[in-house]
């Protein structure tokens, strides 16, 4: 437990977190081609902005800000915990590397059409400045306006290839995260006429186990349950993942389903902690068993790499809520609540550093192969071997193979299920992970095959593009060697901060 | 406890040039070559250094939480140590041999860039002071001998690497699974604490020793879990080496040794009555291995059935539970290693250099390549157990410690397997040495050496045949692999 000293108005980092992409996204509009720049400067001056951010929850406990000065019910509060702290830092490094990725892919020179260009670049703002509002609303009509501006920003995302495919996917995924966002506010409102405050931390005064609160609180997560695209709301994602171009995918995969997962936990264990029942937490990892399951046996069969990779980010969304449960959501505190929920989060942080950089190495096989077909991508592996590397370090992380932060998380996961008498949901994750090897190792096979003739990119694929996959995947290792300071950040501001684990 | 930093070290030595190695161009091979032999000499170095204050009573000790509550933690005892010093040794002369025979090939910064992950790995499991940091490098060493295996990257490679991770990780999940059980129950278990599961009921320490042991019999190759091993011998030969002595089947029989001897320890397999069941099935894999190998016409693949019956001594031994039977054990983890190398050292020098493939090839071998023979025929009888070559004192005290624990149907199986262990190498050695080669008349004798491949193909089996012998000649001195084996015994039992 870092020292906690008196909370004193520190510099408010928390607000310069959401308004420096969102003016960055306002701004970039009227640039056109120089959107790109704008993006490249703010992107690296977002990640010292996290970073403060977390060294002042790391040294202060939780930071919160009310807005205007106004403090809740009348006014409106963001607050960081721990937990956002993270998924702050997170954003702004899988950020960072998709936009080094990016910045010669999405670049207009001079004469040419900026649309994609500017379109790509603005987007990229206005999701982030979405991302870090979700992470760091305290109230829940915020967090709905943070999750409208995320699907504004991720469907146009989706759709930048502009092909009949494409448009259709976005179509389908604009369809279900707007069916979400229907559920989502209607839930709200019936919280806010029983209780009459959407403040997390009212809420969690005054709500209680109620036919109210149940109902909103299944309205609420069934709409984030779409956007999360958990098993069986998935089939939007793989084909508007897999569509969309390389640097958009990583993000999509990575950092925007982990949003409404983060509001999901929100919800029910900051905002609604004594009324989720046991059973509940049961059924939401019902359907977390069933998207690893289900997820990782599509994934095995898929012919194309990014399919693949997009099935896998189904399946890997359900070790997700396998936390639930474990983490004690809708029963008494237990001794391995922190565990389980570290196992959590550090599952979606290390799987999003590894999705991204997974997504951005499938980029590149199809840009130096022209395609994507795994059977086809015979000796890839000697031409781009450390795009081969990345894979599969990356693909180390999403087996929960050490030294991974996939294998802590896993770990910490299969331990408190074993410890919670839970033992079920530890061969779920058992099965997952060797499922996981099977398409993971199914995909990594080609691109080793030995050729008759040594295999050259179609296209050349530029050195600081191979760099930032690495870069990305390599964070996914270290998470596994030395996963110990996001651990004691995580814990701040959880109710049992007992940070011995279990055993 | 002193000195942290050794164990780093040790573990750096090839780590760090796995690292450098993936990133140098293909053609860097001087420097390639400079990488790889000064880590190889630079661990040697240390292990040397280290077995000299170990068996003067040092330990040397690293630890670093990972998350609260679970430790990363490597730990030099003299059980480590006999495993680092093997894996060390050897891995200096496979490289030797490595270079030498893959010479101009591709892909060859990413084959030592893995075989020296491989090695880092075996070092790791080696030092591992608790069971996670054990699975951690336990599952280092799968992922890194992957691409070893499919190297060549033909369809019959991927065909045998499917297989190797189907059967490993399908044993590393069984493992995992044993040890977050326990974990569960009793919390992290050390090396050295012993005695923690003491508390558990019958049942739940039987079904715990049968995933965690289940699960290491993979790569100890234990009949029926041992498939992958022949299937794994398309890899080249530098590769099979490692598999079969340097690393991953050791891997499997080391962490058998681990979990019996400091999990549970043997008071506690003893009177649960875990070690009988082991010791049968060790039998069962010794006499199944040996007639499997009878049958075998493919050289390499009669080695490699070979493999599957002479690793499961050590589980042999150590499940007998005798202090005798352990020190069989323990010192057949070195001498086997020693042995197997040399053999595989041959079998690849004689692919490459002769074209001999089968065993009805091997006429006159001898004569055309008498060292690498030289080395074969002391390796094959060291195998069958002839003094005295090392072997003999694995046999002898494998016989007595059954003997000393009353289970007399050892010595039938040592025998039984002995006769048959002759009855697949002799008549290699019969026909490399007394059948004249073919389109050649007998007596037409050439110049030593005249024939013999690269030396970097001669040198390191003629070096592990000779240490084999001297392992076996002067077993008696302190720092011999049987002095050594004592000595872990005799502090492990308290002696």
């Amino acid at each position: 437990m870092p020292p906690v000293a008196a909370p004193e108005a520190g510099f408010p980092w928390i607000v310069l977190a959401i308004l420096l992409p969102l003016a960055g996204m306002v701004a970039a509009l009227p640039l056109g081609r120089h959107a790109r720049a704008l993006a490249l400067l703010l992107i690296p001056a977002g990640l010292v902005v996290a970073l403060l951010l977390a060294a002042q929850v790391w040294r202060e406990g939780e930071v919160t800000y009310a807005l205007g000065g106004w403090t809740p019910p009348l006014g409106i509060a963001l607050r960081a915990d721990g937990f956002s702290a993270v998924m702050v830092v997170t954003t702004a490094v899988v950020l960072l590397g998709v936009a080094l990725f990016a910045q010669s892919s999405f670049r207009a020179p001079p004469g040419e059409e900026t649309r994609a260009a500017l379109l790509f670049w603005a987007l990229l703002l206005g999701l982030w400045g979405a991302l870090n509002a979700a992470f760091l609303g305290n109230d829940l009509f915020n967090l709905y306006v943070a999750l409208e501006l995320l699907t504004l920003a991720a469907v146009p995302m989706a759709s930048l290839e502009a092909r009949a495919e494409t448009l259709a996917a976005a179509l389908r995924y604009l369809f279900f995260a707007l069916a979400g966002s229907v559920l989502y506010l209607l839930g709200a409102v019936l919280l806010y006429g029983a209780y009459g405050t959407l403040d997390i931390t009212l809420l969690a005064e005054r709500a209680g186990p109620e036919p109210v609160t149940w109902a909103a609180a299944a309205l609420m997560t069934a709409g984030l349950l779409a956007k999360t695209a958990l098993f069986p709301l998935h089939l939007w994602l793989p084909p508007a993942h897999a569509g969309a171009p390389a640097a958009a995918s990583a993000v999509l995969s990575a950092l925007v389903v982990k949003a409404s997962f983060f509001l999901v936990l929100r919800l029910w264990f900051d905002a609604l902690p004594g009324v989720m029942t046991a059973a509940a937490g049961q059924l939401l990892a019902a359907l977390g068993a069933g998207a690893i399951l289900f997820g990782s046996v599509l994934a095995l069969h898929q012919v194309r790499m990014k399919l693949l990779v997009a099935y896998s980010t189904v399946a890997q969304l359900g070790y997700l809520f396998l936390m639930v449960p474990l983490a004690g959501g809708g029963g008494a505190a237990q001794p391995w609540d922190a565990g389980a929920w570290s196992g959590g989060v550090l599952h979606a942080v290390s799987h999003a550093f590894a999705k991204a950089a997974m997504f951005l190495a499938a980029g590149l096989f199809l840009r130096a192969a022209g395609h994507d077909r795994i059977a086809e991508l015979r000796g890839m592996g000697a031409a781009l071997p450390m795009v081969t590397l990345a894979f599969g370090l990356a693909g180390l992380s999403l087996l929960g193979l050490p030294p991974s932060g996939g294998f802590i998380a896993k770990w910490l996961l299969l331990t408190t299920a074993m410890a919670s008498g839970q033992w079920w949901w530890a061969l779920v994750m058992f099965a997952g992970g060797l499922l996981a090897a099977g398409y993971v190792f199914r995909a990594l096979t080609p691109l080793l095959a030995r050729t008759e003739t040594p295999v050259l990119p179609g296209r050349p694929v530029p050195r600081h593009q191979q760099w930032a996959v690495l870069g990305l995947a390599l964070c996914s290792v270290a998470l596994g060697v030395a996963p110990l300071m996001p651990f004691a950040l995580l814990q701040v501001g959880r109710p049992e901060a007992a940070e011995e684990g279990i055993g | 406890m002193r000195g942290a930093l050794l164990p780093l070290l040790v573990l750096a030595t090839s780590l760090v040039p796995a690292v450098v190695i993936f990133f140098l161009s293909e053609h860097a091979w001087r420097t390639r070559t400079a990488i790889n032999i000064a880590g190889a000499v630079g661990k040697l170095a240390l292990v040397a250094y280290m077995l000299d204050s170990v068996a003067a009573g040092a330990e040397y000790e690293l630890r670093f939480p990972l998350v609260p509550g679970l430790d990363f933690l490597l730990r030099v005892d003299a059980l480590a140590l006999l495993f680092v010093t093997l894996s060390a040794a050897l891995w200096l002369l496979t490289t030797i041999y490595a270079i030498a025979y893959l010479g101009e090939g591709p892909h060859q910064s990413r084959f030592f860039g893995f075989f020296s992950l491989c090695v880092a790995a075996t070092t790791g499991i080696a030092l591992s002071g608790s069971l996670i940091t054990f699975f951690i490098f336990y599952e280092l060493l799968t992922l890194s001998t992957w691409p070893l295996v499919v190297h060549r990257g033909d369809g019959e490679s991927f065909a045998a690497g499917r297989k190797y991770l189907a059967y490993t990780l399908g044993g590393s999940t069984s493992l995992l699974l044993g040890i977050v059980w326990l974990e569960g129950l009793v919390g992290p278990i050390e090396f050295t604490r012993h005695g923690t599961l003491a508390g558990l009921d019958s049942a739940t320490l039987g079904i715990c020793f049968l995933l965690l042991v289940g699960g290491l019999a993979v790569k100890a190759a234990i009949v029926p879990l041992h498939a992958w091993l022949p299937a794994a011998m398309v890899a080249p030969a530098p590769v099979s080496a490692l598999l079969h002595a340097v690393a991953v089947v050791k891997a499997g029989a080391f962490g058998i040794l681990r979990v019996v001897l400091d999990v549970f320890g043997i008071g506690l397999v003893q009177a649960e009555g875990l070690g009988v069941p082991l010791a049968a099935m060790a039998s069962l894999t010794i006499l199944y291995g040996s007639l499997r190998a009878l049958a075998q016409d493919d050289i390499k693949r009669r080695l490699a059935f070979s493999t599957v019956s002479q690793v499961s001594y050590i589980t042999l031994g150590v499940a007998l539970a005798g202090p005798v039977a352990a020190v069989g054990g323990l010192v057949h983890l070195v001498h086997q290693g020693l042995m197997k190398i040399t053999l595989f050292f041959c079998a690849g020098a004689l692919a490459e250099t002769l074209h001999i493939h089968k065993v009805g090839e091997m006429d006159g071998a001898g004569r055309r390549m008498p060292l690498t023979m030289l080395a074969f025929s002391i390796a094959a009888l060291g195998m069958i157990g002839v003094p005295p070559v090392a072997g003999f004192v694995s046999k002898w005290y494998l016989g007595v410690g059954g003997l000393q624990a009353g289970q007399v149907w050892v010595i039938f199986v040592l025998a039984g397997s002995s006769l048959l262990n002759a009855a697949y190498f002799l008549p290699l050695v019969y026909r490399a040495w007394f059948v004249p080669p073919p389109g050649e008349r007998a007596g037409g004798w050439t110049p030593l050496l005249a024939r013999e491949g690269h030396w970097g193909l001669v040198l390191p089996p003629v070096a592990t045949a000779a240490v084999a012998l001297a392992a076996g000649l002067f077993a008696a001195v302190a720092l011999s692999p049987l002095g050594w084996a004592r000595l872990i015994v005799a502090r492990d039992y308290g002696l």
